[in-house]
């Protein structure tokens, strides 16, 4: 009895030095990212792909906001800074002072689609008709030419990049109506557009099929063509900003200028953005 | 330690000293040391961890108070955690999780504690082994599951027939209800009557209620049918989906203290010439009240402490319906905010924004925390009278 009880103390303290035992540190170069959530899907997807066909190169991809991402290519915390907005001028002066020259890459374009039910005879809004909707100064739908139906606001979640896009490009800095309703994910918008008739929801143009219908904006329909040509006025340029260009043929260098490839058109398309270049 | 002293006495153990050398015995004794030592450290392990959640979650709390102040936390209904400016009243989300709470009891507890009695009481032997493990299963589902179904089944449906799902679920509720309100209603005013016109007075006043119960429920269905529900997304919706998770909970608990009253009680009512109505409501509900209550408290938990269902199901608008009592407008719950909050709040260290989640869940925690130990001081109270 006693001598079992002592084996499985053996047991337990041997199983928790085996882990406790560090994994040897590979020698890998390593690319850290950080910045924009909503840039950070594509850096992961990235990152991915690009670790996949090069087992030496580890790249580690967080995503603490665009001013933190600038704030640590500033400070020489990181290797690739993901912004969903472009560098302020303060933030260029703090890294030329620091002796750091930020150099802009456009990885994708942003756009959103404004979705409403296929069955809504509204075809088209102007922004301004949108963001009355999610202030709460348009509640029916009669009042832009449709049924007699209080409008159902869908919005994403407020720590979502869908979301801080909709606000820069839609609202202005004013407020989301508080009756508005949170979801957490560009699927689950669709989902409560297509079966809800009286909603209203915006997605990335990714996201948009035919169970929603994609209203034209200014009397622009949103798709790659309008999106990445800045026609559709609900569109906006997604950054990775690197300090000085990477040395030519480097891990970094190749990295950078994956979204140039067909292959990193593809994973820009497959997250739901639109890829700069049209092969 | 009080194990080695009792094992010491124990006939084997002094059999064996008198066989055993000085030094196995040492040896024994001192491998039942560490065998204590290491169950004892696995026991207390998750002492240990209760004890390191309480403190992490008060620590990052404490700075989102010492920022913003109590005021504005509980008592402001402008959830704006992301601006610039940022807005952090939680009073509407605390509103939510009320009414969400309170619509998940009003559905599981009649439900739970008449299949209870059902079970216990009515049901025969055969059957209920049957029907209460179907039941328990129900606690198997994933929480996704039943949010899922939540928003691609029950929300659309809700919007295309919710007025007149409404009214069919309140007749199947009320229309039994409301016979044996009639028929009880009908005998306690013949009581009054001399016992010449008791028969009379029984059918002219189950009548006359009878004629009143209608026309209200057809009142009822009228104004239920007719409901538009804008969107099905909203507190009713994640209200009763909480609710059937919170039943097996209830069912399985208060089935076990309706039981735990015994043949003797049940049997000494009969012999008394109690009927079974009479046995159940005036015997056994009173005798197992505090497991029952026990058992709602586990249910409340069980809705308070959910939060993908919520998340998906509630709507997640942070405001307080109007009127307060509204079930069919969108509500936003503790535990979806601090679900759908935390991506982006994670990594902004530091900021308000981070804290006000774990203030939140501060909240939750100090929640749960006093209802176990009412459920747990119940159940003790209840345990000592009957045993």
């Amino acid at each position: 009895m006693s001598r079992s009880r002592i084996i499985t103390a053996l047991a337990i303290i041997a199983v928790a030095g085996w882990s406790m035992i560090p994994a040897a540190a590979l020698a890998q170069q390593k690319i850290i990212i950080d910045g924009s959530t909503t840039v950070g899907p594509i850096a992961k997807a990235f990152a991915e792909y690009y670790m996949s066909l090069n087992k030496d190169v580890n790249i580690t991809v967080s995503e603490s906001g665009s001013g933190n991402g600038a704030k640590s290519l500033i400070n020489g915390m990181c290797d690739i800074a993901d912004m969903s907005r472009f560098m302020k001028d303060t933030e260029f002066k703090a890294a030329v002072e620091k002796g750091r020259t930020p150099v802009a890459h456009v990885v994708a374009v942003d756009g959103l689609a404004i979705v409403v039910h296929p069955s809504s005879p509204i075809n088209g809004l102007t922004v301004e008709q949108v963001r009355g909707i999610y202030t709460g100064a348009i509640t029916n739908w009669k009042e832009l030419g449709g049924p007699d139906v209080a409008i159902v606001m869908i919005s994403r979640d407020t720590n979502s990049g869908t979301y801080e896009t909709f606000e820069e490009l839609v609202m202005n800095k004013e407020k989301i109506h508080e009756k508005a309703e949170y979801v957490g994910s560009n699927g689950a918008i669709r989902q409560r557009v297509q079966s809800t008739p009286a909603a209203i929801g915006y997605v990335g143009l990714g996201f948009v099929d035919r169970s929603v219908k994609a209203l034209e904006i200014g009397g622009v329909a949103p798709d790659m063509n309008t999106v990445s040509s800045g026609i559709y006025p609900v569109a906006r340029p997604l950054f990775m900003f690197t300090n000085g260009y990477p040395k030519l043929g480097s891990h970094l260098h190749r990295f950078i200028t994956l979204y140039l490839s067909p292959k990193g058109q593809e994973i820009v398309e497959e997250i739901g953005f639109v890829p700069v270049t049209r092969y | 330690m009080m194990e080695d002293r009792t094992f010491e006495h124990t006939e084997s153990e002094i059999g064996s000293r008198l066989l055993m050398s000085r030094g196995t015995r040492r040896f024994r004794r001192l491998g039942a040391l560490a065998g204590n030592a290491v169950l004892v450290t696995i026991a207390s392990s998750s002492l240990i961890a209760l004890l390191f959640i309480f403190y992490f979650i008060v620590r990052d709390a404490i700075p989102f108070f010492r920022l913003e102040g109590f005021g504005e936390f509980f008592s402001g209904t402008r959830w704006y955690p992301s601006r610039e400016e940022a807005e952090f009243g939680a009073g509407a989300i605390f509103a939510g999780s009320a009414l969400v709470t309170v619509g998940a009891i009003a559905v599981a507890v009649p439900m739970g504690v008449f299949a209870a009695l059902c079970l216990s009481d009515i049901l025969p032997f055969s059957l209920r082994q049957v029907v209460k493990p179907v039941i328990e299963m129900l606690a198997a589902i994933p929480s996704v599951v039943y949010g899922f179904f939540a928003l691609v089944i029950f929300a659309p449906l809700l919007q295309r027939q919710g007025g007149g799902m409404l009214s069919i679920g309140a007749l199947i509720v009320l229309v039994p209800l409301s016979l044996i309100g009639v028929a009880v209603a009908g005998d306690l005013i013949s009581a009054h009557v001399s016992e010449r016109g008791r028969p009379a007075a029984r059918v002219a006043s189950v009548v006359v209620l009878l004629s009143v119960v209608t026309y209200a429920l057809f009142e009822l269905h009228r104004f239920l049918g007719g409901l538009q529900i804008a969107s099905g997304t909203n507190a009713l919706n994640a209200s009763i989906i909480l609710g059937i998770m919170a039943l097996p909970t209830i069912v399985s608990v208060s089935e076990d203290a309706l039981n735990a009253v015994g043949r003797e009680l049940r049997e000494g009512s009969y012999a008394l010439g109690a009927t079974r109505a009479e046995t159940l409501m005036k015997v056994i509900i009173p005798a197992a009240r505090s497991g029952i209550f026990a058992a709602v408290i586990l249910g409340v938990m069980r809705a308070i402490g959910e939060t993908m269902v919520v998340w998906m199901a509630s709507g997640n608008a942070a405001r307080i319906p109007e009127p307060w009592f509204n079930l069919l407008e969108p509500v936003r719950t503790l535990t979806a905010t601090i679900a759908g909050d935390m991506g982006e709040a994670d990594h902004v260290t530091g900021s308000a924004r981070y804290h006000v989640l774990f203030a939140m869940a501060a909240c939750l925690l100090a929640f749960a925390f006093i209802a176990n130990l009412a459920s747990e001081l119940i159940i003790r109270r209840a345990r000592k009278r009957l045993g």
